[in-house]
């Protein structure tokens, strides 16, 4: 606070946002508002995961990135075979049970990598499928080990309970957005105001440092550059210009921290359709390495406007992967016995059944939740 | 109470919970009970609730409870389209009333855990880890938690620290940099409504349910909570209540079933 400023204009004022007399002590002590040393006051014990010095970033990008306008598609498995490496970090695009490039996760779990280390940003059945299949044994952790309103994930939590998969760090979801905005600016780090004073912050790779402008505590969360991101869009030309319809959640941000970048999308169209509304346009051509074409790449996962998630075959992998030979089951089923993508959509019940899940984004028909109980059980 | 009752403890928690909400706030919900709540509140007393959801929706006139947070459904009529960034940005600045979250325990000063049982690094049992929970405590001026009520779940002191309520006590909160004046504001159960004291930001009780004695509070409890004497019944579900919650809000049973 500055020194001018009266205490009862501070009471009013505090009292006016219903800040009791002693959270005002504790604000008017914290704030000083006076320069302070940046001294750090907490480092997390977490592992720093996809931190790289954004000089070497800089350099990668202006060695690696192509500013031309090249024709970047490609199978599915082609993409996977060249960009996605054995302990490769990788982020998903979307954000739990949407708009999740499941038409890639499948691919990689086909090819077998390994060692990947994973952001679990929100990550659900992509990252449970992952860990089950042996793909992902690192992760750090904004929320994993769940299905939503559908229950836990009983198998990457046995992964996780029994060590075979190792929680490196954790971070809260805006923690995780933040890593890769600070990622996409260019910067070591980005200061917020969450994580403080919890263990999640002790687990973290963030540190607290004192604010040289307030000199109160606050938080720095390091800047994640990702070896690969996936990102399903709703449309893009075949250099990679890509459209996404309804909510960004952060792959605004991911699509330009990541270094490579493959997007599946649901249609291609021309480049003169990206000219003709480019205020639509997510993500530019030049932050792409791959398009793949892929209708329905985001089951059973849900695509905005186009399909719901498929909440029968999600409630068949919740069965099946209570145990080690369910989870053998449901990848001989729709992984290993598919030769791809396409085989894969036939065997969970192809046209008609992604047909039905648009009629259910579209309300046309209701949803279902196999995965729930109202029959009469409920305490009533 | 000799009265049969006509709603379970889910429905009564999603009512109590839907009746701390005012008219023209703004509130931060995942999906689950605290959407339910809101979308109630939405459609009795107050119509200019705000909703904001973590992955970029705002505003919006939620149809019928989505099953994920980031669901079509959590933008059905929305104001704006955004990001994560902006939606944890504006909560950040000071954009958002109310947060209202979820969790496995809490301790007396409002912590709450939902990262592990057990130690980190051999967990007993694995939870989902903070999610947007430790943001929305962080940055929320009130926040209000819904959870199951046992021995186990109001514990002492937590296995795990994920989210912030008033951390050890009287300005830990701002001692560790938080926002200043944030906080836990009510605790929801099947049992109770509790609130936190101004001078030790210690957990009590508000209001029992009805049919709820202290005894039975102190059972399902791992600490002390004072209970007031002539301590007030939390309000009951009126019919109508009822009626949207079961048709209208969640006729498929995914939260109010359980």
């Amino acid at each position: 606070m500055p020194g001018s400023r009266g205490k009862s204009r501070d009471s009013e004022s505090a009292a006016a946002f219903g800040l009791q007399e002693r959270d005002l002590f504790w604000y008017l002590r914290a704030g000083s508002n006076q320069e302070a040393e940046m001294e750090i006051l907490q480092s997390g014990e977490g592992q720093l995961l996809g931190f790289r010095d954004p000089d070497e970033n800089r350099a990668w990008v202006q060695q690696n990135k192509t500013r031309a306008l090249v024709d970047k598609r490609m199978s599915a498995a082609e993409a996977v075979s060249r960009f996605v490496q054995d302990g490769d970090f990788l982020a998903m695009g979307g954000f739990g049970h949407v708009r999740v490039s499941m038409a890639l996760v499948y691919e990689i779990i086909r090819q077998k990598r390994r060692g990947l280390r994973m952001a679990g940003k929100t990550a659900v059945h992509d990252s449970d499928v992952l860990i089950a299949a042996g793909c992902v044994d690192q992760i750090e952790v904004a929320y994993t080990f769940g299905h939503e309103l559908r229950g836990l994930s009983p198998a990457s939590r046995r992964a996780a309970q029994t060590g075979r998969l190792k929680v490196v760090a954790e971070i809260s979801n805006a923690g995780y957005q933040w890593r890769f905005l600070a990622g996409m600016m260019g910067l070591p780090f980005i200061p917020t105001r969450n994580m403080l004073g919890t263990d999640t912050l002790k687990k973290s790779s963030a540190k607290v440092v004192r604010d040289p402008f307030t000199g109160k505590p606050v938080c720095l969360v390091p800047a994640a550059y990702p070896d690969v991101a996936l990102i399903h869009v709703h449309r893009c030309d075949r250099f990679g210009n890509s459209q996404i319809d309804g909510i960004l959640v952060e792959d605004f941000e991911l699509s330009r921290c990541a270094r490579r970048l493959i997007v599946t999308t649901e249609k291609l169209i021309s480049e003169e359709d990206i000219r003709r509304e480019p205020g639509q346009t997510v993500i530019p051509h030049f932050l792409v390495d791959a398009v793949v074409e892929v209708p329905y790449g985001a089951h059973p996962t849900l695509m905005p406007d186009l399909y719901y998630s498929d909440e029968q075959h999600i409630a068949e992998w919740l069965a099946l992967s209570r145990s080690d030979e369910g989870v053998q089951k449901y990848l001989d089923r729709y992984v290993f016995g598919v030769p791809d993508f396409a085989a894969y959509l036939e065997a969970v019940g192809g046209r008609a059944r992604m047909q039905q899940l648009g009629r259910i984004e579209r309300y046309e028909e209701p949803s279902v939740a196999p995965w729930a109980q109202r029959d009469g059980k409920g305490e009533r | 109470m000799s009265r049969q009752r006509d709603y379970t403890p889910t429905e009564l928690l999603a009512v109590v919970a839907s009746r701390m909400l005012s008219d023209n706030q703004s509130v931060f919900v995942g999906t689950g009970l605290p959407l339910i709540a809101g979308m109630l509140a939405q459609r009795t007393h107050a119509p200019g609730l705000l909703l904001f959801f973590e992955a970029g929706s705002i505003g919006p006139r939620v149809p019928e409870l989505p099953i994920s947070v980031g669901d079509s459904r959590t933008y059905h009529q929305a104001i704006a389209l955004s990001s994560m960034h902006d939606a944890m940005s504006l909560a950040q600045a000071g954009y958002v009333d109310v947060g209202f979250l979820g969790a496995a325990q809490i301790d007396p000063f409002g912590n709450i855990n939902t990262t592990v049982i057990g130690p980190h690094d051999r967990p007993v049992a694995r939870l989902p880890g903070s999610g947007g929970a430790n943001d929305v405590a962080s940055f929320a001026a009130r926040t209000i938690i819904i959870l199951r009520q046992s021995s186990r779940s109001f514990v002492p002191k937590l296995d795990f620290l994920t989210t912030p309520g008033y951390l050890d006590g009287p300005g830990a909160r701002e001692r560790a940099g938080l926002p200043a004046g944030t906080g836990p504001f009510r605790v929801i159960t099947q049992l109770a409504v509790y609130g936190f004291d101004d001078r030790s930001r210690r957990m009590r009780a508000l209001s029992l349910h009805p049919g709820v004695t202290p005894e039975k509070i102190r059972e399902n409890s791992g600490f002390d909570i004072p209970i007031g004497e002539g301590i007030g019944e939390s309000p009951v579900p009126t019919a109508e209540e009822l009626k949207l919650l079961r048709e209208v809000i969640d006729p498929k049973g995914v939260v109010l079933g359980k």
